[in-house]
């Protein structure tokens, strides 16, 4: 679990910047290694991993934002519980809304939509980011983890229900003689695909950084 | 009987880190050696039980008796947190030793989402009081059989040559899975 510490204000470094290092050099899930419950277990299909990674985004959003606003009126000893409150409040709505609106994609994710709460991720961006940043920013950085959250989700996603139901989105991709490899949709395959698709992104990852100069 | 056959469903058939993926940053993170595996996996499932407790009274005499389900997860957030605080004074204050021992791991455990599922699952599948607390113990259970298993095989895996890009949680997740696919052989043992 090698939480990045944001010390430095952002101010130096560029709205995009900000943006882009969410998605590869901090990625949340394969360099920072967060957020692996709703990782692994709702990623049997492409629909499933963007659904989550779209929740997810914009409890993440939403809370950063607030608890950037007031980042000065909290008491330093009780700010934990105060975020956890913010964050499992915009889980709710995210919760009601998917009932709402998206009741399939909501019975598919299960249990996995109320536990965005405890996702680290989010505890891990208020507490190392948004508590040291100005809103707009700490929307920005939000976003940026929101987006490589929801695209790693949708790789890992991609790979599975490509590999154990032989479609994507739902569409069968191969004809009558394909035979699905069923182990990656149940969970053996989940941790299995997450530590070779890891891998893959620490060997490239190498490939382009030679010399290993990090910030 | 149920009692037992909920307990064995718990600890190995739907082992809560092996199947349903909760409680893995810990399982990853704290995975190092035994000794510290253990003293987790025993402050997780003790606070797993008296959540467990805690939270089925809050959910039928607090949460469903005043028709307020929406505040389901804030209110179980805040008992957690508070459930740990207060288990953590709780200990320093009557045995030093244990404190020693679990003292580190347990403000980790707030953020575990294998204690928030516990809460979950006992609401989501109507349980009543004692199959709740009995599911929360095996659980618990669970994920410290889960946990020790794969500080042991990392003690190993110290020893050996791994290729780079596949060094840290790569080769450790890859190894989840196997062991993963192991515990799948569990299943059928009980219809829950």
């Amino acid at each position: 679990m090698a939480v990045t510490m944001e010390a430095a204000p952002a101010k130096s470094r560029s709205i995009t910047a900000e943006f882009m290092k969410g998605l590869v050099r901090e990625n949340p899930v394969f360099v920072q290694v967060l957020g692996m419950c709703p990782t692994l277990a709702v990623t049997t299909s492409v629909a499933n991993g963007i659904g989550m990674g779209l929740a997810t985004t914009f409890v993440l959003v939403f809370s950063a934002l607030i608890a950037s606003v007031i980042k000065r009126i909290v008491p330093n000893e009780v700010r934990i519980p105060i975020y956890a409150v913010i964050i499992a409040t915009f889980v709710t709505i995210a919760d009601l809304v998917l009932k709402a609106y998206f009741p399939p994609l909501s019975a598919s994710l299960g249990p996995y939509v109320p536990l965005i709460v405890v996702n680290c991720i989010i505890m891990g961006r208020v507490e190392a980011f948004a508590t040291r940043n100005a809103p707009g920013i700490s929307v920005v950085d939000a976003l940026g983890m929101g987006a490589g959250f929801t695209v790693s989700l949708m790789v890992l996603g991609a790979v599975r229900e490509i590999l154990g139901n032989g479609s994507i989105l739902g569409f069968a991709l191969f004809g009558d003689g394909f035979t699905p490899m069923l182990v990656m949709i149940l969970p053996p395959g989940a941790f299995l695909t997450l530590g070779i698709l890891m891998a893959i992104f620490n060997a490239l990852k190498a490939n382009r950084e030679p010399v290993l100069i990090r910030t | 009987m149920t009692y037992l056959l909920t307990l064995i469903s718990a600890i190995v058939v739907n082992n809560f880190v092996l199947t349903y993926f909760v409680g893995i940053c810990p399982f990853i993170g704290v995975s190092k050696k035994i000794d510290s595996a253990l003293s987790m996996g025993l402050a997780v499932t003790f606070v797993m039980t008296i959540t467990a407790m805690v939270t089925w009274i809050i959910n039928h005499y607090v949460l469903i008796a005043f028709g307020l389900p929406f505040l389901e997860y804030v209110s179980y957030i805040v008992v957690i947190a508070s459930l740990v605080q207060f288990v953590e004074m709780f200990i320093k204050k009557t045995s030093p030793s244990l404190y020693k021992t679990l003292g580190i791991f347990l403000p980790l455990i707030t953020t575990n989402c294998a204690i928030l599922f516990v809460a979950l699952i006992q609401a989501m599948r109507n349980l009543d009081f004692l199959t709740s607390v009995v599911q929360g113990f095996g659980a618990g259970v669970g994920f410290t059989l889960a946990i020790v298993i794969m500080a042991g095989i990392r003690e190993q895996l110290e020893l050996s040559d791994i290729p780079k890009p596949f060094q840290g949680a790569a080769i450790t997740l890859i190894v989840a899975g196997i062991l993963a696919l192991a515990f799948m052989g569990f299943s059928g043992l009980t219809s829950a």
